[in-house]
């Protein structure tokens, strides 16, 4: 790791200020990423401001039909949290299948969102929830929030400090991980909203990072059953390839774990 | 330079390190802890694993100054003097270990299995938490039959308590 300069801050003003200070600083949250891209050389801030120790960034509300996420939440007090659990299980079943045990304890979903990785968990769920991502500027939609790989709409020192998710009537997740990494080879996430309509999105598939799967959506809507996606093709063009599974490979996963995740919603 | 102030096995220290100094390398290097090892270096191995502020972590993961105010517990701070913790114990008696690169990681995180699932843990849970642990050496088997073994000694330390 190259040299640089850390600093914890004691709230989102003063990481806001430290941000502001530094040449070419990155927040760090949970830092289950940050830290190994430095590592690796592939990262060299020249300031690391740590919002890890804010309290105001922690902790999970449920009010009414919205469920809302503070940034610093790791994944593994999302995955135990009753209130998760009660409003939105399958997002609490999608943060308990994140990377292994000691990665969710540090972990947090504000910095899995920030980070976009293709093959991260979290996007899914935000993108089919239809959930709102909440900054020190601003409140962001999940439609307008992912920009593709490791892009999102966040401007240069903004903040995540929640997310909102609605409560849908339905919602599940499935996921093949890559059995050395546990990320996501594909994962399915299909959200039905209280007022009918259907989402459905696909992680670690496309070239291009989290996406929508009009074709599962469509399916479910005229009929929400696993079976419903028997008939379904998803198309090959633009997904990812790689040593781990062709494009074609990723296509039909997309379509098995929608079903999967059909089932689990119920 | 930053004097990062923790507490790690029950003793409080005051050390100075670089910012962009690891968690293991301020247990290894600054405090000559070597039972946490370094294994891949990639935060997938689990050969670093301590538990901070009673949660597994990967040590390699961690800045040395996130850790400020937190209390570390290490490998070295499992034994009550001359007598093994259950876990480490379970290892020697069921041959959970070969080389012994892997074990420090693997005990801490089973530690932490225990500890989260108390007496509801069987074999496939046990595989499935120890995903983040890699060995080269045992093939699992008896690392698994380890910590379900300790699972019931520390239950029957527990309830004697």
């Amino acid at each position: 790791m190259y040299e640089t300069h850390y600093h914890r801050a004691s709230s989102v003003d003063d990481a806001a200020a430290l941000f502001a200070k530094g040449t070419d600083a990155k927040f760090l949250a949970g830092g289950q990423t940050l830290l190994p891209v430095m590592k690796q050389r592939l990262a060299a801030p020249s300031d690391v401001i740590d919002l890890g120790k804010i309290k105001d960034l922690i902790g999970v509300e449920a009010s009414g039909d919205t469920l809302t996420i503070k940034a610093a939440t790791t994944h593994y007090d999302v995955a135990q949290s009753d209130a998760v659990r009660k409003a939105i299980p399958a997002l609490a079943h999608l943060a308990s299948m994140i990377g292994d045990p000691a990665v969710r304890h540090r972990g947090t979903i504000g910095g899995s969102l920030a980070n976009n990785d293709p093959a991260a968990d979290y996007p899914a769920a935000v993108l089919a929830l239809g959930a709102t991502v909440k900054t020190t500027k601003r409140s962001i939609a999940a439609d307008d929030f992912f920009k593709g790989l490791f892009a999102t709409a966040l401007e240069d020192g903004e903040i995540i400090t929640a997310v909102s998710f609605p409560v849908p009537a339905k919602a599940g997740y499935a996921k093949f991980p890559n059995p050395a990494s546990r990320f996501a080879l594909t994962g399915v996430f299909v959200a039905k909203t209280k007022a009918g309509d259907v989402r459905a999105t696909a992680t670690g598939a496309s070239q291009s990072g989290v996406m929508r799967v009009p074709a599962i959506e469509q399916a479910l809507k005229a009929n929400w059953s696993a079976g419903a996606l028997g008939g379904v093709t998803i198309s090959a063009n633009g997904l990812l390839a790689d040593i781990h599974g062709s494009a074609e490979y990723r296509a039909n996963l997309v379509k098995v774990m929608g079903q999967r995740a059909v089932t689990a919603a119920g | 330079m930053s004097t990062v102030k923790l507490t790690v096995n029950g003793r409080a220290v005051a050390v100075d390190v670089e910012d962009r100094t690891l968690l293991v390398q301020l247990l290894r290097e600054n405090l000559n802890l070597t039972g946490t090892h370094v294994g891949c270096d990639t935060s997938q191995c689990g050969a670093c694993v301590v538990h901070v502020d009673g949660r597994a972590v990967k040590s390699c993961t961690m800045l040395a100054g996130q850790a400020e105010g937190c209390n570390v517990t290490t490998i070295e701070g499992l034994a009550k003097g001359d007598e093994l913790h259950p876990m480490q114990a379970a290892f020697r008696d069921n041959h959970g270990l070969q080389c012994g690169y892997c074990t420090p990681g693997m005990i801490m995180s089973a530690v932490d299995i225990v500890h989260r699932h108390g007496g509801n843990l069987d074999e496939e849970t046990v595989r499935h938490e120890l995903e983040g642990n890699i060995c080269r050496c045992t093939g699992y088997h008896n690392i698994v039959k380890a910590v379900l073994d300790a699972a019931s000694r520390m239950k029957v330390a527990q309830a004697a308590e």
